[in-house]
This record gives C-alpha cells, sequence and structure tokens, in this order.
C-alpha cells in the first residue's frame, strides 16, 4: 500500500467518522443527546424499560408456544449485554395465561395495574387477547405486536394502541391460494381449518385466489375436540387432491396420522402457524408413539408451506448467523425452531421501536414511532405499518418441507388484505446489522 | 332481629370496603370485584350443596347465562347496568327452576351428573351460534362510570363498589332465608328427605327453589365477572370454573356464607399471590408457571385434613364456638341408593 492510498483512507475514515457523528446527532434530536435519561413513562425509569406479556406456559397450547417468550427475552439480554437501549435495559416479564382469556384478564391487569409495565408486548393467542385489548386501549396501553395474526388487530379506529406484527392470516391464505391457483389449476381442492377467526381469516384469503369451481370440501375443527376423523373421512371423500390445512401444529399432526390411517394422500399445504418441521415431527412421532428415528419426518416430506423469516436452514444468511449466535449464548437450552426464531424476530422489532421512540419515550411515543413506519428486521417483506394500518409483516415466500427442514421453492412475495389485491416480489432483504442490534 | 343483626354486619363491611377501596392500589381494587363477584356465586353454591344437599357440578353454566343474558342486553336494549344485572337474575332464575324440575327427581351422583352436563355443553351453546354469541370470541361488555363520581373516578373502584355492594345485599338475602323456615326446611331434608317429607315438607318444591336461588346467585356472579372482565366469553365459563366453586364452598365450609368469602379470598388471591412468589425467586418461567398449580393442590389437602369442615369451620373451633351446622363435604353424595318408588310418589305430591 502506498503513501498516498493511505492518506486517502484515513481521509475517508474521518469523513465517515464526522458523518456518523452528524448522523448520531441528527437522529437523536437537537437536544436530547446530552439530556439526561428521565422516568417519561409509567414502566420506564432511568435504569430501565418494563414490558409485560401473556404467554401460555402450561395448558394446550404450551407445547412450542411457550418457548417464544424466553427467546424474546434472550435477544433482551443480549440488547442489555449491549448498551440496552440508550442505557435502559428492558426487563420483560411475562406471566402464563395458560392461553384460558379469563385468566389472561386477570394477568394482563396485573401487570398494568400493578406492575404498571410500560407496554404489553406479543401477547399470545386471538381469543385470549381479544379479552385485554379493549381494557389496553382504555387505558391507553401500548399494545404491540401480538403475536396472532387475526386481522383484527388492524382496528386504527377502534383498537388505535393494538398492533400485529406476524403475517396476517388473510395475506397468508392468498398467498397459499396465488400458489395453488398457478400449480394446481386442474386439481379438486379442499380446505381443514379451525372454526376460528385464524380459520375463518386463512379460508377468506384462499377463497381470494381460488376459483370456486376447484374446491370441493370445506371442513372445520374444533380445537378442543381431537377427534377429527369424520372430517378427514369427508376430505377423502371429496375427492381433493390438494388439501389447505389453517390448523396449529398439533391438529396438523392429527390431519396427517388420519390420512395415512384412511390410506388418502392428497398434497397437504399448511399454514406457516401449523407447519414448523421440528415440532411437527415431534408431534407425529408422540402421537403415533413411534421410537423409529426419522418417522416424524418422513410424514411431513413434503408438504407446502409458507415463511416469513428467513429458512433455518440457510446458515449463510446474516440474520440466520445472527439467531444461532444469540440463540447458543442465552437460550441454548431449547432446541433452535421456528418459536425460537419467532420470539427472537419480534423482540427485535421491539428494539427497533423502543430506539425509534427515542432516548426518553413517552407511551405515545412508541405508538407514533410504529405509526411512522418500521425499517425491515428478520422479516423476508416488510411491514405495513403506518397511521392507518396496524398489520405487520406484508409476505412470503413459499417452502417446501425437506428431511425435516424447509426449503424455499419461489420468491419472497408481498400483498395485501384486500380480495382484489395482488401480488409483487419483495425488494431484496437487507442484511442483518454487524451488532445485532438495529440503529437507533 | 335477625334482619337487623345481618344488616348491620353488612353495614360495617361496607365501610371497610369502601376505606379499603381508597387505600388499596388499582388492582387490588379490581381484584375487591373479582372476589365480590366470586362470593356471589360460591354463595348461592354452598346454600344449594350445603343447605338444601344437592350437588352441582354446572353453577358455571348458570353464572354464562348471566354473563350473555347482560352481554346482550347491554349490546341490544341498552337499559341502565342496574338494571339489566336484575334482569340477568330474572333470566337465570328462570333457567335454573327449568332445569331444578328435571333435577328435583335425580339424587347424589346422578344430579351431579347432570349437572356436569349442564356445565359442558352450555359453553358450546355459544360457539355454535356464533352470529348471537360471538363465538370463541365472546361478546364486549363495556361499562363506563357513572359521571356524578366525576371524570377521575377510577373504573376499578367502580368495579370494586358496585360488585362489594350486590354482594353485601346477597349475603344478607341468603343469611335470612337460611335462617328462615325455608333454611331450616333445607336442612331437615338434606339430613334426611324421607323424614322430611314425612314431616309434612314438599321435598320437590323446596329443592327446586334452592336451585333457584342458586342458579339466581350464579347468574348476577356471572353477570358482574363479565362486567369484571369487560367480556362474555365461552372460555371463561367453563367446567374448569364450575369446579372451581365448589372447591371455594367446600374450602370455605359448605353451608357456610363467611366459608363462601373465605373459599372466594383463596381461589382469587392465592394463585395470583403464587406466580409472584415463583417469578421474584427466580425459578425458571416454565417452573414459576406450575408452582401455583402445585401449592394449590397442597393447599386443598392440607385444608380438608385440618378442617374436614372448612375454613370457616376451623375458625370456629379455633375460637370454641360450637361447631357449625355445616355438612360434611361429601353428604350430597351419600345417598347414593336410589329412594324407592313410594318415598318418591310422595316427595312429589
Amino acid at each position: 500500500m502506498n503513501r498516498s492510498h493511505r492518506v486517502k483512507v484515513a481521509t475517508v475514515a474521518a469523513l465517515a467518522a464526522t458523518a456518523m457523528v452528524v448522523a448520531a446527532c441528527g437522529s437523536s434530536g437537537s437536544s436530547s443527546k446530552s439530556s439526561a435519561l428521565t422516568a417519561s413513562a409509567p414502566g420506564i425509569t432511568a435504569k430501565q424499560i418494563l414490558i409485560g406479556s401473556h404467554q401460555p406456559l402450561t395448558g394446550i397450547a404450551a407445547p412450542g408456544y411457550d418457548e417464544i417468550a424466553p427467546a424474546s427475552n434472550a435477544y433482551f439480554q443480549y440488547v442489555n449485554a449491549h448498551g440496552g437501549i440508550y442505557g435502559r435495559k428492558i426487563v420483560y416479564k411475562y406471566l402464563n395465561d395458560q392461553y384460558n382469556p379469563s385468566i389472561t384478564t386477570t394477568v394482563v391487569h396485573q401487570l398494568v395495574l400493578q406492575d404498571n409495565v410500560y407496554a404489553i408486548f406479543n401477547g399470545l393467542g386471538t381469543p385470549t387477547h381479544l379479552a385485554v385489548a379493549p381494557f389496553l386501549n382504555s387505558e391507553k396501553v401500548p399494545d404491540v405486536f401480538v403475536a396472532s395474526g387475526c386481522e383484527c388487530w388492524n382496528a386504527t379506529s377502534s383498537l388505535p394502541w393494538t398492533t400485529g406484527w406476524q403475517l396476517d392470516y388473510i395475506r397468508e391464505g392468498k398467498l397459499l391460494g396465488h400458489y395453488i391457483e398457478q400449480h394446481f389449476k386442474t386439481d379438486k381442492i379442499a380446505f381443514f381449518a379451525q372454526d376460528d377467526e385464524f380459520g375463518g381469516d386463512g379460508v377468506k384469503g384462499l377463497e381470494d385466489e381460488i376459483p370456486a369451481r376447484q374446491i370441493v370440501a370445506k371442513e372445520t375443527y374444533d380445537p378442543s375436540n381431537v377427534k377429527i376423523a369424520p372430517q378427514v373421512a369427508a376430505l377423502k371423500a371429496s375427492g381433493a387432491q390438494v388439501v389447505v390445512s389453517f390448523s396449529v401444529p398439533a391438529f396438523t399432526a392429527l390431519l396427517k396420522l388420519n390420512m395415512v390411517g384412511l390410506k388418502y394422500n392428497p398434497q397437504l399445504v399448511v399454514s406457516d402457524v401449523g407447519s414448523d418441521p421440528i415440532t411437527l415431527a415431534g408431534l407425529l412421532a408422540s402421537f403415533a408413539k413411534s421410537k423409529v428415528a426419522g418417522f416424524g419426518n418422513s410424514l411431513t416430506q413434503g408438504i407446502i408451506t409458507d415463511g416469513y423469516l428467513p429458512s433455518l436452514g440457510d446458515t449463510s444468511n446474516s440474520w440466520i448467523k445472527l439467531l444461532n449466535k444469540i440463540h447458543s449464548q442465552y437460550d441454548a437450552k431449547t432446541p433452535l425452531d421456528g418459536n425460537v426464531a419467532y420470539g427472537i424476530a419480534v423482540a427485535f422489532t421491539f428494539v427497533q421501536a423502543m430506539f425509534k421512540a427515542g432516548r426518553n419515550p413517552t407511551r405515545q411515543d412508541l405508538l407514533n414511532a410504529i405509526n411512522a413506519g418500521l425499517p425491515q428486521g428478520f422479516s423476508v417483506a416488510p411491514y405495513a405499518y403506518s397511521a392507518s394500518n396496524h398489520n405487520g409483516i406484508t409476505g412470503a415466500f413459499m417452502a417446501k418441507i425437506e428431511n425435516g427442514a424447509l426449503s424455499p421453492i419461489g420468491p419472497v412475495l408481498v400483498t395485501d388484505d384486500t380480495p382484489t389485491g395482488g401480488f409483487s416480489t419483495a425488494p431484496a432483504q437487507p442484511a442483518a446489522p454487524a451488532s445485532g442490534i438495529p440503529s437507533p | 332481629m335477625t334482619l337487623v343483626k345481618h344488616v348491620g354486619a353488612a353495614l360495617a363491611v361496607a365501610l371497610i370496603l369502601v376505606v379499603l377501596s381508597y387505600t388499596l392500589g388499582q388492582y387490588r381494587q379490581y381484584q375487591m370485584a373479582e372476589v365480590a363477584a366470586w362470593v356471589i356465586a360460591v354463595a348461592g353454591l354452598t346454600i344449594l350443596v350445603g343447605l338444601s344437599g344437592q350437588l352441582s357440578v354446572g353453577n358455571g353454566a348458570f353464572m354464562a347465562v348471566g354473563a350473555f343474558s347482560t352481554a346482550l342486553l347491554l349490546i341490544h336494549v341498552g337499559w341502565p347496568i342496574e338494571l339489566i344485572f336484575v334482569a340477568s337474575v330474572v333470566i337465570t332464575a328462570v333457567a335454573g327452576a327449568i332445569f331444578g324440575v328435571a333435577a328435583a327427581r335425580l339424587r347424589g351422583p346422578y344430579l351431579a351428573g347432570a349437572t356436569l352436563m349442564l356445565a359442558v355443553a352450555v359453553p358450546f351453546v355459544a360457539v355454535a351460534w356464533p352470529g348471537v354469541f360471538g363465538g370463541d370470541q365472546g361478546l364486549d361488555v363495556l361499562v363506563a362510570v357513572p359521571g356524578f363520581l366525576g371524570p377521575l373516578f377510577p373504573l376499578t373502584r367502580w368495579l370494586a363498589w358496585l360488585t362489594c355492594a350486590f354482594a353485601l345485599v346477597v349475603l344478607v338475602l341468603l343469611a335470612n332465608l337460611a335462617h328462615s323456615k325455608v333454611g331450616r326446611s333445607w336442612r331437615a331434608l338434606r339430613d334426611d328427605d324421607v323424614a322430611a317429607s314425612l314431616a309434612g315438607l314438599n321435598v320437590a318444591r323446596l329443592r327446586v327453589l334452592a336451585f333457584v336461588v342458586s342458579s339466581a346467585c350464579a347468574g348476577l356472579g356471572g353477570a358482574l365477572l363479565a362486567t369484571w372482565a369487560a367480556s362474555a366469553n365461552p372460555d371463561d365459563f367453563s367446567l374448569t370454573l364450575s369446579i372451581g366453586l365448589l372447591t371455594a364452598a367446600v374450602l370455605g365450609g359448605l353451608g357456610s356464607l363467611p366459608g363462601a368469602i373465605w373459599g372466594s379470598l383463596v381461589l382469587v388471591l392465592v394463585p395470583s399471590y403464587l406466580t409472584n412468589l415463583g417469578a421474584s425467586h427466580g425459578l425458571s418461567s416454565g417452573a414459576s408457571a406450575s408452582v401455583p398449580i402445585a401449592v394449590y393442590g397442597v393447599v386443598l389437602i392440607l385444608v380438608m385434613l385440618l378442617f374436614p369442615t372448612g375454613i370457616q369451620g376451623g375458625i370456629r373451633r379455633f375460637l370454641g364456638l360450637a361447631a357449625p351446622a355445616a355438612a360434611s363435604p361429601f353428604s350430597a353424595l351419600r345417598r347414593q341408593e336410589p329412594p324407592s318408588k313410594r318415598h318418591q310418589e310422595k316427595g312429589m305430591t
């Protein structure tokens, strides 16, 4: 390296450093850079930010979903160990609601009225969270990134303080339907859906894309009744060559086992909610009481699904590298599966929003930050957030389960939640920040 | 004289509750409302099981009837909330009367089985007609603080006042009923329905009456609980709730109204206290989530071992008072053999 080159490098470095300082000042406001950290809102002190959540840590919904909050907490630990949010540490208090709405009501009141949390983050479940969303909105508590794809969280007039996060079920139904419509043009299609908003929104999206003449059967199940043999027999009788399932993991596994029992082998297309290969393989083996190695994976082989977070098998992806790093440092006891990825990814979004809310944020500041839109994080598609839209992730890629892992089979497509809205290819996902922490 | 004593005690308690509603934090006020709603439902059940000797594991279903009546009236009719509560009580009482007429023919475990069916089936009605009852999602029950209390009066305190006031009224009414001729007749048929019927009591009518009183209380409890939770949701009124009510009644002391208060306090406060205890002692989330369930079981076993007549029975023994004339937890199950045809005919006259 010659001398002039070295000077050039030094100049560029100096310029870059100056630019960073200027940018840092600009982004944090004129006076706030030096201002002291204050107790700017309930749950916020000079030292910490207390947030709360309701999660199913025991009960029917616990298997798999009980990994989400500890994974989010692992990311918060990581952020806390690397300077926190403007120096404050995040304290995440998540209480067990057993997926029972009346317990959800109790624990959320405790978090808001007694523990004075700043916000409720990633409360899990549609029926459970619906029980508390009106209360949180009447108390003007930020109710951010609900762990459910119900379209109900996108209600900026009736629930202005509530925001979704994951791909909503209408968009997901449309994306799956779009793929089916392109690749199974002449086949008979049947639906198998949970009999609530989850299944209902999903079917709504599917019907937007799949012509009615192709749909030969629509079966639903009640998540409290595991005897689904009649529905599966009806699916078989319909002669459907493709069965689309909006089901939670346990019922995806039951559907597959009942199909095997009836020697019925259509192409299965499953919502992201019920298709995590690792969770599914475990459930299949345990339901069938099989100890044969690879039994679960042999049954999930070939299932078509979608993904809105980068595929876990894509180890060269910067986001998956970050995921592995956080998981191995702070959450190593749990196997790295889709639930852990979900928990870390949604925590990343919260940290993005908190940085954007400013040094001494009020509760309104967090909401304003989200309403102004958030930059894309872990998700493969951008967020929909605006003052009039509280949906989160807007797109996904199609994937096939092969040997117990998701392998993408198409580009990331983005759509909206209207019946006529079209599809477009998402811009390439920006790389993960090297520090693993979103920039303010 | 009894009435004066009961009203006096209720007024004294009311005064304490008002003071508490100002000194306690918002979350405690909110818990006061929850406990009070439970007390109403448990008091109704303890009268049914402890006094009239009929075992019901289905009172959660009547709470659901009360809750959904309130929600539907609030949405479609828009009466003042107090009037809606009264209407919900009437609706639930009618439902209880209809079921009671059928149930009066059943004894012991057969009656328990029928009420169990009720507890399992009723929440599904809401799921089966989502257009009317809102399906899994349920219906909103949103009330506001009345204007005369001013704009800064917290909703939690208003809910605490509302539910505690209703609870005290119900307790006074039930206490008087238990001390009246009806109460004595119930005890008579609980202890020996053949003897009661030979003594000229109308056993069937008394049984139905007990069901009506108990379901009316459950209906009011459910209506208030829905108001407290701001929604009527089928999942809130599951079999677990019905069994919880019975647990509270037995834990407090079957047939005892103060026992209904102790039982409700234990069932509402212990789980929330234990969750915090587990979390604050640095247990992992999974372990601290399991602590309340485990300790709850231990508490049940201990109370039943140490105080077979419930907490109230234990308190009376501790104070050296005479044992209350409460039923043992299993008296409702004791008479397992179906009575002979002759007795049944006599009972129905």
